[in-house]
C-alpha cells in the first residue's frame, strides 16, 4: 500500500485540491466563481467564442492565454463547417469535465490510470429544433457516455470512480438539472 | 372583555448543576449517567416523555433496529420477539418505562423558551419559570423540523403538500396520485404504504443508501454491530461533515423482515424519477442523474456486503450464516421521466420526505454555524458547559439510534463531570482568595 501511494501519478495535484477544499470551507466567499465567455458572429452560422478572464478566490483571474472556439454547422445544413456544432461543444464540455473528475478521484484513491477513453453519443430529433413537431424537444433526447479505462483497479473500483466523478461534475449537473437562463439585449 | 395583560414577571424556578433539554431516549440515557455520578440535574420536557414519538410519527412506523438491539444504560428489551421491530406505541412504552425505572427527574409540560449564557453558567427560561445552571445538555432531538425545499412555493395551489410530521395514515390522502420527494427510509416507507393503499405513487430520488433488511440470514443491523461499523467513531472517518449528512438507509421494520429498496417499490408499481430539481410553470423537473445515484447506491451496498463477507471469513462466521449473496442492481425505467405536469390533476398530493433538522431557535448561545447547526466536537459544544446528544454520527455511526445513546452519554457525562469539578475548583479558589 505504502509503495503504491508513492508511485501513483495521474498528473493531478490532489494535495492542492484538498488544500483548496479546506480553505474554501473556511472562506465560503472565496468559493464564489463566475465563468465568462464572449461570442462574435462571423458569418452565416459561424461564430467565434473566446474565454480569458473569470472571477474567483475573491478577485479577477485570467487563463494563461485566450482560448477560442469556432462553432458552425456542417455542410449538409448548407453551412461552411468552420467549426464544431454548438451541441458538440456541449459534449466536449461534459467529456472534459467527467474525465478530469476521473483523474482527480483516481489520484485521491491511489489508483494509477494508464488510459481513459470516452465515447459520447447524443441523440437529437431535428423536428424539434426546426419547429416541425411541437412535442419534440430542441435538445438531446439523451446522452450516452461510454468509458474504456485501463487502470490498476478492480472493475468495481473503476465503476465507483466513474460514478463519483459524475456525482461531483459541474457539467453533468448543468446538463441533468434545469438552470435559470436570462438573456438580455442592450 | 379586554383582559389586562399580566405583567411578564418570570418566576425564578431554581438553581441546579445541570439542565437537560428533552426527555427522549438520549436525554434519559444522559440522566442515568449523571445520576450514577451523583450530579444534580433536571430534564425539561415540553410535552411528555418520548414526546416526538407520541406526536410526530406516522401510525405504521416501526423502528429500523430489531428489538434485541433496543437498549439504554441499565435497561434492555426483554419481550418475546427479539427479532421484531417496535411500533411507535412500543417505543413510547419502552422509553417511558426507562424514565420510571431510573426515576429520571423530568419536568413534563415545560417548554424551554431560551437558553443563554450568564455568570457562572446558563439561564434556562421556560414557560414554568427560569432555571440557572452550570451546564446544559441539548437532548432535544435531531428531527424536530421537516426540511421542505424552497421550490415547494412553486407547487400549484390545488396540490396538497404534506410533511412526514403531518402524515398519520393514507386515509388522510385525497384520492389520486402522490409524488413522494426523497427516498431515504421515510420516503420509501411512505411511498410503499401509499401505493398499497391504491394511490399511484411517483418517487423522486437523489442520493440514497440501499441496504437489504436481511443479509446471509441475519439482520443488517446485526452485521453492522458485530463488524464494528456501527461503532465507528467520529474521529475515525474521512469526511465527518458528509457522514453526518448521510440520509437514513432504505430500511423498514416489518413482520416479514423484508427489504425495502427501489426495486421493491417498482415491483409494486411505484414510478421512479430523478431528484426534483425545479418546478417551472407548474411542471416538476427531475434530474437526469437517476442512473448515477442508483449506481452509487448499488456500488456502496456491494462494498458494505464485501466488508461483511470479509469479516465473516476472518472471524469464522462464514459457516454459521447463510452463503454470500448479491442483489440485482436497481432496475431503471428505459427513459426516466424528466418532467411531470403538476397542473394536470395526476398528482394530488406531494409528500416532502426531504429530511429533518433540529430546532435551535431557543438556543441563544453563539455556537451555531452558518447552516444553523451546533459547532461541537463529539457533542462537546464550543461554549464551555454546553453539550449536545442524539445527533447523527455525534460520536459514532450509531449515535442517533436508541442503542447508540449509551456510549455517548457515558463519555459526555464523564467530560461534563470533569467540567463541573474544574468549575467547583475555580469557584472555591476564588472564594478562598
Amino acid at each position: 500500500m505504502g509503495t503504491q501511494q508513492a508511485t501513483v501519478d495521474n498528473g493531478v495535484n490532489v494535495e492542492a485540491l484538498l488544500g483548496a477544499r479546506e480553505a474554501l470551507t473556511q472562506a465560503p466567499e472565496a468559493a464564489k466563481f463566475q465563468w465568462r465567455a464572449t461570442c462574435d458572429w462571423i458569418n452565416g452560422t459561424h461564430s467565434a467564442t473566446s474565454v480569458r478572464g473569470f472571477y474567483g478566490l475573491g478577485e479577477e483571474q485570467k487563463h494563461r492565454t485566450e482560448f477560442r472556439f469556432d462553432t458552425d454547422h456542417p455542410e449538409i445544413f448548407a453551412s461552411a463547417d468552420k467549426g464544431a456544432t454548438p451541441v458538440e461543444i456541449v459534449l466536449a464540455g461534459l467529456a472534459g469535465c467527467l474525465t478530469a473528475g476521473i483523474a482527480a478521484v483516481a489520484q485521491n484513491r491511489n489508483i494509477q490510470l494508464r488510459s481513459v477513453k470516452a465515447t459520447l453519443e447524443a441523440g437529437m430529433d431535428l423536428q424539434g429544433m426546426l419547429g416541425i413537431d411541437g412535442d419534440v424537444r430542441n435538445g438531446f433526447d439523451g446522452i450516452k457516455v461510454h468509458y474504456v479505462i485501463d487502470a490498476d483497479a478492480s472493475k468495481e473500483d473503476i465503476a465507483s470512480l466513474v460514478a463519483q466523478s459524475q456525482k461531483r461534475s459541474a457539467v453533468f449537473d448543468v446538463i441533468t438539472n434545469p438552470t435559470d437562463v436570462t438573456v438580455t439585449v442592450a | 372583555m379586554i383582559a389586562r395583560r399580566r405583567r411578564a414577571v418570570r418566576p425564578h424556578a431554581g438553581a441546579i448543576d445541570v439542565v437537560v433539554v428533552g426527555a427522549g431516549h438520549s436525554g434519559l440515557a444522559m440522566s442515568h449517567c449523571l445520576s450514577a455520578r451523583s450530579i444534580d440535574h433536571l430534564l425539561l420536557e415540553r410535552g411528555e416523555v418520548a414526546n416526538s414519538w407520541r406526536r410526530e410519527r406516522w401510525d405504521s412506523l416501526r423502528l429500523l433496529t430489531p428489538n434485541w438491539q433496543s437498549k439504554l444504560p441499565g435497561y434492555r428489551y426483554a419481550g418475546p420477539d427479539p427479532d421484531g421491530y417496535m411500533t411507535v406505541e412500543e417505543v413510547v412504552d419502552f422509553i417511558s418505562g426507562y424514565a420510571s425505572e431510573i426515576a429520571a427527574p423530568v419536568r413534563t409540560g415545560t417548554t424551554v423558551r431560551s437558553v443563554e449564557p450568564c455568570t457562572n453558567g446558563y439561564r434556562v427560561c421556560t414557560d414554568q419559570g427560569d432555571w440557572r445552571c452550570r451546564a446544559v445538555v441539548v437532548a432535544s432531538g435531531a428531527f424536530n423540523l421537516p426540511v421542505v425545499p424552497a421550490l415547494s412555493k412553486a407547487v400549484p395551489h390545488d396540490v396538497v403538500q404534506l410533511t412526514p410530521h403531518q402524515y398519520r395514515n393514507s386515509r388522510q390522502l385525497e384520492p389520486g396520485g402522490v409524488l413522494v420527494v426523497g427516498a431515504s427510509a421515510t420516503g420509501v416507507q411512505l411511498a410503499d404504504e401509499m401505493q398499497r393503499a391504491g394511490h399511484p405513487v411517483t418517487i423522486s430520488t437523489g442520493e440514497h443508501v440501499r441496504m437489504p433488511r436481511l443479509y446471509r440470514g441475519r439482520d443488517i443491523q446485526w452485521w453492522m454491530h458485530v463488524t464494528g461499523v456501527s461503532d465507528q467513531r467520529y474521529d475515525e472517518v474521512d469526511d465527518l461533515v458528509r457522514a453526518r449528512r448521510v440520509p437514513s438507509p432504505q430500511l423498514v421494520g416489518s413482520r416479514e423482515r423484508s427489504s425495502m429498496d427501489l426495486n421493491a417499490l417498482t415491483s409494486r408499481g411505484v414510478r421512479l424519477v430523478g431528484k426534483l430539481a425545479g418546478i417551472r410553470d407548474g411542471n416538476a423537473q427531475f434530474s437526469g442523474s437517476l442512473r448515477n445515484v442508483c449506481a452509487l447506491a448499488d456500488l456502496k451496498m456491494d462494498r458494505l456486503l464485501a466488508t461483511i463477507d470479509e469479516w465473516a471469513d476472518c472471524n469464522g462466521y462464514a459457516k454459521n450464516v447463510e452463503p454470500v449473496e448479491r442483489f440485482p442492481p436497481t432496475r431503471l425505467p428505459q427513459s426516466p421521466a424528466l418532467g411531470l405536469d403538476l397542473k394536470s390533476g395526476s398528482i394530488r398530493t406531494i409528500v416532502w420526505a426531504t429530511g429533518y433538522r433540529p430546532d435551535y431557535s431557543w438556543l441563544k448561545v453563539p455556537v451555531l454555524d452558518r447552516k444553523g447547526w451546533i459547532r461541537h466536537d463529539g457533542g462537546i459544544a464550543e461554549a464551555p458547559g454546553l453539550y449536545v446528544t442524539g445527533l447523527p454520527f455525534l460520536r459514532r455511526r450509531k449515535s442517533s439510534f436508541i442503542h447508540g445513546a449509551e456510549d455517548d452519554a457515558r463519555e459526555l457525562s464523564r467530560h461534563l463531570a470533569g467540567y463541573l469539578r474544574a468549575f467547583g475548583d475555580r469557584h472555591s479558589a476564588r472564594v478562598a482568595v
